[in-house]
Formats: C-alpha cells, sequence, structure tokens
C-alpha cells in the first residue's frame, strides 16, 4: 500500500512541475514574440539572431529581450545617418524618448604629419541618476558601480583622473584630443556639502589607488594644490569656491597593463566586444605616447537643462611610432597597430563609429582608404573644421563578407603641411651646480596678429625654494607684466609652491617666464633609494582661449561625435585649449648616505671637547703640591724623624 | 683719539664700499659660510616681495626675519649698503666706549687691590699698567672693522651685522650701568634670534656688583618668558653652513630626532649657570665666553657671530703676553 501510495504522489509531483513548465514557456514565448515581430519587420538577420537565441535556455532569452530594446534605437539612428550623410550633426534631435543610460563608442585615427598616425578611443556612458539624493543607487547596468560608489561616497562633482606616459609633441603632432601631462594627474571638484575636503580627497585617492591599481596614494598634502582659476569645471555647476578643488599630479608614475585592466574593465563591454577588442596591451604600450584617461562629470539633456544626467568618458589616446611600430612603412591599418580586426560593435552601444581624419587629403591623392566607405562626417574641432571619413560598426554592412574591418591607409605621396599649433610650450631648468637654479618656461603664439591671454599654473614642490622676487616674463625682449598673480607660497614638508599667472601672449611671439630657486638638502630618509636619479616636478598647465580659424559650435545638446564636445565651447570665435609642459629632472644635492655613523661620532666629538674643555675650565682648581724629593733625601728625612731631629 | 678712531672708520668704510662696488659682492652674499636662512639678504627682499604680492611673508618657509626688519627695510631698502656700513660702524663705536669704559673700571678696582696689597708678588707682571691699556680701545675697534669676516658679512648684507649691533650696544649700556637700555638692548638682541637670551644672566651680574649688591643665588628667581622661536628651535633646513646642527640632522634616524634636537639646544644654554657662578667676579669675561659659546653652538651660526666675539680678544691681551 505504502509503495502504492508513492509512486502516486510522485507522478502528481511530476505533472504539477511539468505544467509549471509549460505555463512559464508560454508566458516567455508571448513575450518574446511580440518584440521579435517588431525586429522582424526591419532587419531580417537580428530577427534570425533572437529567433536562434530563444532556443535556448530562459536566462539567454532575458538578455536578448534587452539587447533588442537598444537595437530599435540603433536602428532608427542608422536610418537617419543613410538618409543625409554629409552633415549628420544637422538634423533636429529624435523624437525617440531617450533611454535612462546610454552607451557610445567611437575611434578617431588621425594620420600625422611626420609618418605615425594618432589613435584616440572614446567610451561615453550617459546615465539620467542623482547620486547625491538620500535614496542610495543600487541598480546599476552601464555605468561602472565602482565609479558610482565613489561618486556617491564622497560627494565628487567632476573627477578627472589620467595616466599618460611619454610626453605629447605639439610641434610634430598638432593639438590632442584630450591633453594629458606625462605620469599620473588628478584633479576633483567636490559638490559644498562637504565638510573636510582635505580628509576626504586622501580617501578618494586611496580608493581610486584601488580601483586602477595605481600608487596613487603617494599624493598628499605635499604635492596637492587649490588652483584658484586654471580649472573650472568642465560640467555644468555655477559654483566656483576653489576650496572645493584639488588638484595633484604624479610625474613619477609609470602606466602599464595593470593599470589598463581595470580601465577596460570599467567598460559596459568590457574587453569582448566593440572597439576594446583592440586594447591589448602589447602593441599599445609599444608606441611614443598612450593616455588613458577617466572623467566624470554632470552635463545637461537639453538646452533648457532641465535634466541633468551624469557623464562618464573614458578615453585613451595612443601615437604609434613610424619606425618602431610602423617598421618604416607609411602605411597603417587596424591590424598593423593593434594586431586585432573587428568584427562587431559592443551589442550595449547605441553608437560604434570609426573616424578616419582625411582633412589633408580631400581629392584622395595623398592616401589611399580602404575599404571604401560612403559616410563622411564633418565636425569643428580644435579650431578647425576637419573631414572624416566614417565607419558604422552597429551596420553590418560595414564589415563586408569576411566579417571582420580593418581599415587600411596607404600613402602614395609624402607632401602635405601640417597646420601650424597656435599654443604651444616648453620649459628646461637652467644653471649650474646643486645650489640654485633657474626655471625658464617659454609659451609660443604662433598666431600671425592675434594676441590672447594664458594662465600658467606651476606647481613647484617645497623642496626647491622660489625666489618669486626674481621672477621676470618677457615677450619680444620687453618686459611683459602679468596682470594677475596668485602666489602661494611653500610649507617645508607640508605644501608646495603654487603659482598661477595670467599673461597675455603678444601675435607671433615667444614668452619667457623665468624663476630662480634654491635646492634643499633633504633628511636622509626623504630621499628615494636612487637619489641620484633626481626628483621630479610636476608639468606646467597653460589653459587658453585659442581664437580659431571657423566659427566653433556652441550648441551643446546637439548629436555630435564625442571627440569635438570634450571641452565645453562658450563662444564661437575660440576653442579652449590646455597645453601641458615638460615635467623636469632637478638633481638634489645628497648627504653621504655611507657615513651616518662617522657623521654623528664627528659632531658629538666637537660637542664633547667643547664640553669637557668647559667642564675642566670650571671646576678645575688647582692646589700647590711642594716637589717630592729625591729617593735619598726621603731616606734621609725618615731617619731625621726617628731621631727627632727637623726634615730637610 | 679720536682722530684715529675717525681714520679707522673711513678706512673700513672705503673697503666695504670698495667692495660693494665690485663683482664679488654678489658672489658672497651667496656663500653658505656667510649667510644662513636666518640672516640673508635674498630671504628679505623675498618677503618685500611677498608683502608686495600681498602674501603674508610667514606663510611660506623662506622668510624667517622679525616683522621689526620688514618694518626696517620698507624704508630703507633702496639704502641698504648703507644700512649695514652703519651698522658695522655704530658697532666699532660702541666697542671703543665699552672697552674704555672697563679699562677705566678694571684700572681703578686694580688700584684699589694694589694698595691693599692683594696681589702675590709674582703675578705683577700681570697687572695691567695704563701706558699698554691706552691702544686696546682702538685695538679692539680695528679687530672689529677690519675682520675679513666682518667685512664678508657687511658686504653680503647679512643681518648678522644688526644684530651684532644691538649686542654692543647692550654691552655698552651694561657696562655704563644704564639698566633700562641694557634691557631694551636685550630684549631687541633675544627678539631677534633666541640664544642672547643667556647673556640676561651676565648682564645681572654686572649691574648688580656695580651697585655693590652681593651675588646670593639662593635667594633671587628668575622668571623667563619662552617664546616660541620654532625655526631656531627646531631647525627644519638643513642647508649647510659653519654650525654643527645641519650634517648631524640630515643623517639622523627620526626616532631619535626630537631627543638630539633637545640635547643640541640645551647645550647651548646651560652653560650660563656653571660660568655665572665661575666668573662671577668678572661679568664682562664672562660675557664675552657666552658670546663665543653661543657662536659656536647655535643653530645657523654664521662668520658674523665669529668676528663680535674675536673682536673681543685684546681686551685681555695681557694674559697672553708671550716673551
Amino acid at each position: 500500500m505504502a509503495v502504492h501510495g508513492c509512486s502516486y504522489s510522485a507522478l502528481l509531483l511530476i505533472i504539477c512541475s511539468v505544467s509549471v513548465f509549460i505555463v512559464t514557456d508560454s508566458q516567455d514565448t508571448t513575450l518574446s514574440g511580440g518584440h521579435h515581430a517588431a525586429a522582424i519587420e526591419d532587419n531580417p538577420q537580428a530577427a534570425t539572431e533572437a529567433a536562434g537565441k530563444t532556443s535556448e535556455e530562459p536566462a539567454v532569452e532575458e538578455r536578448s529581450w534587452e539587447a533588442t530594446e537598444v537595437e530599435e534605437a540603433t536602428l532608427h539612428e542608422a536610418a537617419a545617418d543613410k538618409q543625409d550623410t554629409p552633415a549628420p550633426e544637422t538634423e533636429a534631435p529624435s523624437p525617440v524618448p531617450q533611454p535612462k543610460d546610454d552607451f557610445q563608442e567611437e575611434l578617431v585615427i588621425r594620420p600625422l604629419h611626420s609618418g605615425d598616425i594618432y589613435a584616440s578611443f572614446q567610451f561615453r556612458t550617459l546615465w539620467e541618476t542623482d547620486f547625491m539624493s538620500g535614496n542610495k543607487v543600487s541598480h546599476y547596468r552601464l555605468f561602472p558601480k565602482s565609479l558610482g560608489q565613489v561618486i556617491s561616497k564622497f560627494s565628487v562633482r567632476e573627477l578627472h583622473i589620467s595616466f599618460t606616459q611619454g610626453y605629447w609633441r605639439t610641434m610634430q603632432w598638432g593639438q590632442p584630443f584630450q591633453p594629458a601631462p606625462p605620469g599620473a594627474e588628478l584633479w576633483v571638484w567636490f559638490q559644498d556639502s562637504v565638510t573636510d575636503v582635505d580628509g576626504t580627497w586622501k580617501e578618494l585617492t586611496n580608493v581610486l589607488s584601488g580601483i586602477f591599481c595605481a600608487s596613487l596614494n603617494f599624493i598628499d598634502s605635499t604635492n596637492t594644490v587649490q588652483p584658484s582659476a586654471s580649472f573650472k569645471p568642465l560640467g555644468i555647476g555655477n559654483v566656483t569656491d576653489h576650496r572645493f578643488l584639488r588638484y595633484a599630479t604624479l610625474p613619477r608614475e609609470i602606466v602599464c597593463t595593470e593599470n589598463l585592466t581595470p580601465w577596460k574593465k570599467l567598460l559596459p563591454c568590457g574587453s569582448k566586444a566593440g572597439l576594446t577588442v583592440l586594447l591589448k596591451s602589447e602593441k599599445l604600450f609599444h608606441s611614443s605616447f598612450h593616455s588613458q584617461a577617466v572623467h566624470i562629470r554632470p552635463v545637461c539633456q537639453d538646452w533648457q537643462c532641465k535634466t541633468t544626467s551624469w557623464e562618464l568618458r573614458q578615453t585613451l589616446n595612443v601615437v604609434f611610432d613610424l619606425h618602431t611600430s610602423g617598421q618604416g612603412k607609411r602605411e597603417w591599418s587596424l591590424f598593423k597597430m593593434f594586431s586585432r580586426t573587428l568584427t562587431e560593435a559592443c551589442p550595449l552601444a547605441s553608437s560604434s563609429k570609426i573616424y578616419i581624419d582625411i582633412t589633408d587629403d580631400p581629392q584622395g591623392e595623398l592616401f589611399e582608404l580602404s575599404p571604401a566607405t560612403p559616410l563622411l562626417s564633418q565636425a569643428m574641432v580644435l579650431g578647425d573644421r576637419r573631414t572624416f571619413s566614417v565607419y558604422d560598426l552597429t551596420q553590418p554592412v560595414t564589415f563586408g563578407t569576411v566579417r571582420s574591418l580593418n581599415p587600411l591607409i596607404r600613402w602614395k605621396s609624402s607632401e602635405g603641411d601640417m597646420l601650424r599649433p597656435l599654443l604651444h610650450a616648453e620649459r628646461y631648468v637652467a644653471g649650474y651646480g646643486l645650489q640654485t637654479g633657474e626655471i625658464h618656461t617659454l609659451m609660443y603664439n604662433n598666431h600671425p596678429y592675434r594676441s590672447f591671454p594664458v594662465l600658467l599654473l606651476d606647481t613647484v614642490p617645497w623642496y626647491l625654494r622660489l625666489y618669486i622676487h626674481t621672477l621676470t616674463v618677457t615677450s619680444k625682449g620687453k618686459d611683459n607684466k602679468p596682470s594677475y598673480i596668485h602666489y602661494q607660497p611653500s610649507k617645508d614638508r607640508l605644501r608646495p609652491h603654487l603659482l598661477e599667472m595670467l599673461v597675455q601672449l603678444p601675435p607671433n611671439s615667444v614668452t619667457e617666464v623665468t624663476v630662480q630657486f634654491e635646492r634643499a638638502l633633504l633628511k636622509w630618509t626623504e630621499y628615494t633609494p636612487d637619489p641620484n636619479h633626481g626628483f621630479y616636478v610636476g608639468s606646467s598647465v597653460i589653459s587658453s582661449l585659442v581664437p580659431s580659424i571657423v566659427a566653433m559650435d556652441t550648441n551643446i545638446t546637439m548629436d555630435r561625435p564625442l571627440f569635438s564636445s570634450f571641452f565645453p565651447c562658450k563662444e564661437e570665435s575660440s576653442f579652449f585649449v590646455r597645453v601641458y609642459t615638460e615635467p623636469l629632472l632637478v638633481n638634489l644635492p645628497t648627504p653621504d648616505f655611507s657615513m651616518p655613523y662617522n657623521v654623528i661620532c664627528l659632531t658629538c666629538t666637537v660637542v664633547a671637547v667643547g664640553y669637557g674643555s668647559l667642564y675642566n675650565l670650571l671646576t678645575r682648581s688647582f692646589q700647590i703640591e711642594e716637589p717630592s724629593p729625591g729617593l735619598a733625601k726621603r731616606l734621609a728625612n725618615i731617619i731625621r724623624r726617628m731621631r727627632g731631629v727637623p726634615p730637610l | 683719539m679720536a682722530a684715529p678712531l675717525t681714520l679707522l672708520l673711513i678706512v673700513a668704510v672705503t673697503i666695504r664700499a670698495a667692495l660693494y662696488r665690485s663683482s664679488l659682492a654678489d658672489l658672497i652674499s651667496e656663500r653658505v659660510e656667510v649667510v644662513s636662512p636666518l640672516t640673508a639678504w635674498k630671504r628679505v627682499v623675498e618677503g618685500l616681495a611677498l608683502l608686495d604680492l600681498g602674501v603674508s611673508p610667514y606663510s611660506g618657509d623662506v622668510f624667517h626675519e622679525t616683522p621689526l626688519i620688514i618694518y626696517l627695510f620698507h624704508f630703507l631698502v633702496d639704502y641698504a649698503e648703507i644700512t649695514f656700513m652703519l651698522a658695522d660702524v655704530i658697532t666699532a663705536v660702541a666697542l671703543y666706549l665699552t672697552v674704555k669704559e672697563y679699562n677705566k673700571q678694571v684700572f681703578r678696582k686694580q688700584k684699589y687691590a694694589l694698595e691693599a696689597d692683594r696681589y702675590p708678588l709674582d703675578c705683577l707682571e700681570l697687572i695691567r699698567s695704563p701706558k699698554e691699556m691706552f691702544y686696546i680701545p682702538l685695538k679692539v675697534a680695528m679687530f672689529y672693522l677690519l675682520n675679513p669676516f666682518t667685512i664678508l658679512s657687511c658686504v653680503a648684507k647679512s643681518t648678522c651685522g644688526l644684530n651684532n649691533a644691538v649686542l654692543s650696544l647692550f654691552i655698552l649700556s651694561t657696562v655704563k650701568g644704564n639698566v633700562l637700555l641694557s634691557a631694551i638692548f636685550l630684549s631687541l638682541a633675544t627678539y631677534q634670534s633666541i640664544y642672547p637670551l643667556t647673556l640676561c644672566a651676565s648682564a645681572l651680574l654686572y649691574l648688580m656688583q656695580r651697585q655693590y649688591i652681593p651675588v646670593n643665588f639662593r635667594r633671587a628667581s628668575f622668571w623667563w618668558f619662552i617664546v616660541q622661536y620654532a625655526f631656531i628651535l627646531s631647525v627644519p633646513d638643513l642647508t649647510p653652513n659653519i654650525g654643527l646642527f645641519w650634517y648631524f640632522f640630515a643623517e639622523m634616524f627620526e626616532h631619535f630626532r626630537l631627543f638630539f634636537l633637545c640635547v643640541f639646544q640645551i647645550n647651548v644654554f646651560f652653560y650660563t649657570i656653571p660660568l655665572s657662578i665661575k666668573l662671577k667676579e668678572h661679568p664682562v669675561f664672562l660675557i664675552f665666553m657666552q658670546l663665543a659659546v653661543i657662536s659656536i653652538f647655535k643653530s645657523y651660526p654664521t662668520v658674523g657671530d665669529i668676528a663680535l666675539y674675536m673682536a673681543f680678544l685684546p681686551v685681555w691681551s695681557h694674559l697672553h703676553r708671550c716673551e
């Protein structure tokens, strides 16, 4: 009887579970079926992909449902692109409701006049959310959770961090899209609700040090400054109380694979799909210049700025050298640069494009670009109107029959002129010996007839004691008095020198800023293990609004390529430029590290000799002592005493 | 004696003026033996420039002079060379008058002691005669003015010269018996660098003896301000100089730094009491010993400090007569 009862209940159990499965199955198919119907109308290929996915487990179906939503928006954009190719930014804002978060990726390739090639990756995530309100944000999708938590925990308004290896040569390569100084640079605007900015800054640097696997914990009060004018917020915000701004730079910081890996992990697609498959460290670090950065700022969603969203931009700039990476041949392709080709766009991206700069070659006689692409785009960037050939990775036709994209640029002739950059700067140390020196900063204004003001920011460590009364600014041999000087002298072992000046650069001239300094002798524990390598002085920052040749686009909400919308443009006649000088390497006088014991003994001996002499002089008392008589006389005295006669 | 002194002053001023005009002036003002972070002229100019920029000179770590110096040089910065030459002249004249007065008192005491027959016979050769003592004040002034250390210090425009002037005025007013002026000048000297505080004991000894008050250490109690002259006491600047502190503290482990800092600073101050006890009969010699101890053991010595106590050597030239 029991056996029968068991088998009966087992049968009932099986029937129940099967019915549950059938019910859920039918529900899923109805849901995905509806969306598939919409997709099938527009794109048969996507439908086959989605249909293929529905036959798998329910977990995968969830993912494909999400992917289809994003593809809809992409398809609208792709359709719009196909319609008007020459100037896509002239179209009206799309009527499709903006998704709550959005991810775009792009790669700009610019052949340089010297035969090198400049590749700039930008990945932007926009998210309409409020980190600062009381309710904690917990559901992260495209925005990385580590950075979101950093923003809310430390009340960050803007965060800009960059890791750079190499120095950007402005005269040979032009202006970069995102400038960065060699080493690590971090500047942060905090919200005005923060009460202890220095403590928050210290914690923030340590947390970022962990996130990016970099030694940012060396940032402390001896290399942090509060610039008063050079680093205005790049996002929205009208608070300019520079008590909430902190800027620090570590010129000695080295960038390597350990910094690239966590940086790639912050991207929604990781390093699996889209443009990030190109970011392989063995090729990226074999370059003349490599800079990776993270920029977080709040931006306006529309031109009335009714809603704000948080923008996270991850940028990576790399310059490949003609001779070391290109083997001397002026022929560049994605495979030659990155040893990879592209097979698909990131499925989470709403836009994924490659821009190749062909401004220098409008008729196609300088170089040849293959595979050919019908998409062209023009953008106002860095004061110039540039033309780009565009490859849209969200279109499967881009990948052609081989299902992979490898744009190839082959030079036919090596003529052509480069547009001379209007502003560039150099810096060096003059003088001799280990006692004093002079810092010379040269700023070049290459505009033929316009003069413009620049803000020069200098952060000098405390062990180079600047003498501000020796500061001279000369242009074309004449004295050029700065209209604004903000100087904060250093405190030994506490804070560095901060010098900010507003200098007007006359047209077509060189302006030289010199200041003398004195080198300090440090305590022997303050020297690095390699003290004769020298000590680094961080790059000077020169910020300026440079007059532009063409009218810049000031509309912030137009659909523009990412590279042209990095710096906000407030007026049409000028564009913002930031130039970094070289870092300096300065030798400091060193004590003899091998003889601390000898030095201490020597000094203590001097003190002891002084003390001993004075002690003797003060406590010695003289007594008169009769000279002791000879042996014979002493014997005679003894005999005389025995006899009772007075001694001799 | 006025004529030789005037001649000496003219010669000294001429030498200094000649050196100011030569190219050696810049070289000398950078030497670490002659200037220290406390006394360098470059730092005074830097402090004035910071004041012009609207930044407090004490917000950084470059300027370590007293506010009095800023006020003084705010008006006198164009006449700096004349100021330092005048300081040297004042010091020399003050030393001249001091030694003259001191010799008078010594001679008077000697005369009484001779009459009271207190000297043993074999030290009669140490007794000073007016003929020998006639030229000593001039010798002292000459020792100070023509000392290469003093000349170097003046040409470098080191504020040590001003400090020496105040110290010599203090010694002059002490020897003349003017309590008020002595206190004023001593406080000015201590205000500039904390070490002249030790001269207070010797000045007290002298003034009390002059008024025939017997000195009894057990009765009196002295209260002093401990003014925090953090830079002088904590020695953060390790620029090489002719002193003992810099190399020692450059190579010292952090753990022991405070201990040895205390040891070295106490070393300067604690000779006061034993020296005062031993030399209570000779307060001017005590002042000289104190000056020597300060010059050797202070945290940022320069050659200008040495020059001041070396100027006193002719006063006791009778003690090192060599035949």
